[in-house]
C-alpha cells in the first residue's frame, strides 16, 4: 500500500502540472502578438517593399513605470518640401495584442517632420517606427522599452 | 450617450508665417480597448477613437488612424507650416461613429 502510494501520488502531480501549463497557455496566448504578428502588419501595410534601417528616429524612456501612458516621440530626417517629403508614420509594438499603435499622414505642408504622442505598452518588448518619404522610400527604427506596470488595456 | 469629452488644443506662441506651428491636440475619450472584462467577467466591447483630422482653410493637414493602443484621451503633437490667418478644425470619430469637433483660429503674422 505504502509502495503503491508513491506512483499515484506522481500521476496527479503530473496532471496537475499539465492542467497548471494548459492554463498558462490559455492565458498568456491571446494577450501578446508575437513577432511574426508584427511582420503580418508590416506585410499588410507595405507589402514586400524593401524597408531600410535609418533616417527615423523613436524616442521613448528607457523604462515606463506605467504602460498606459507611454509618450512617444518620432523624428524623421527629411527637409519637408515639396519636393522631399515624409508621406505617413506608422508605429508598432510588437507583443502587444494588436501590434499596430497609430498610421498618421504627413505632407510638405506639416513643415517639421516630427510626431509625438502617448501609446499604451502591454508588458516590455521592443517599438518600431517606419516612415515612408514621397519617393516611395521606407526607413525604420526600433527601441526597446522596459514597462514596470502593463498597460493592462491595449 | 457619446463618450467624448473636452476637446484642448494648444498652439504656439507668435506663429510666423513660413514657418512650421507646433499643434498640441488631445480629447477626453476611454479608448476602450475591447481587451478589457468587467465586474462580471464580460468584455466590454471595443470602443476607440479610430481617426483624427486636421484641417488648415479647408485644407486637410494632418490624419491619423488610431488603434487600440493608443492611451486613453488620445494626444497628438505635430505641426503646420503657418501660411495665412485662417481656422483649424479639428475633427475625432470612434468608432461608435460619434464625432467630435473642435476650431481653433491660427492667426499668422509676418
Amino acid at each position: 500500500m505504502i509502495d503503491g502510494a508513491p506512483p499515484a501520488c506522481t500521476g496527479r502531480r503530473n496532471a496537475l502540472r499539465a492542467l497548471a501549463a494548459g492554463a498558462c497557455l490559455l492565458m498568456v496566448r491571446p494577450a501578446v502578438a508575437t513577432p511574426e504578428e508584427l511582420a503580418v502588419a508590416i506585410r499588410e501595410l507595405f507589402g514586400d517593399r524593401a524597408i531600410n534601417p535609418g533616417r527615423i528616429n523613436l524616442e521613448v524612456p528607457r523604462l515606463a513605470e506605467n504602460g498606459n501612458i507611454v509618450p512617444v516621440t518620432v523624428t524623421v530626417d527629411s527637409p519637408m518640401t515639396e519636393q522631399d517629403y515624409v508621406k505617413s508614420i506608422h508605429l508598432f509594438a510588437e507583443s502587444n495584442p494588436q501590434p499596430r499603435i497609430v498610421d498618421v499622414e504627413l505632407g510638405p505642408h506639416n513643415g517639421r517632420p516630427r510626431l509625438a504622442t502617448r501609446v499604451r505598452v502591454a508588458i516590455s518588448q521592443h517599438l518600431h517606427a517606419v516612415a515612408v518619404m514621397s519617393d516611395g522610400s521606407l526607413w525604420s527604427t526600433a527601441v526597446e522599452i522596459e514597462v514596470t506596470v502593463g498597460g493592462c488595456a491595449p | 450617450m457619446s463618450r467624448f469629452g473636452k476637446a484642448w488644443v494648444r498652439l504656439s506662441e507668435n506663429p510666423r508665417r513660413g514657418q512650421p506651428v507646433e499643434i498640441r491636440a488631445m480629447i477626453v475619450h476611454p479608448q476602450e480597448s475591447g481587451f478589457r472584462l468587467d465586474d462580471v467577467g464580460r468584455p466590454i466591447p471595443r470602443n476607440i477613437v479610430q481617426r483624427l483630422t486636421c484641417t488648415y482653410g479647408g485644407k486637410e493637414v494632418f490624419r491619423a488612424r488610431l488603434h487600440p493602443a493608443m492611451s486613453t484621451n488620445p494626444y497628438f503633437v505635430f505641426y503646420v507650416l503657418a501660411a495665412q490667418s485662417d481656422d483649424l478644425l479639428f475633427e475625432w470619430t470612434d468608432d461608435r461613429g460619434d464625432v467630435a469637433t473642435h476650431t481653433v483660429r491660427l492667426e499668422v503674422s509676418d
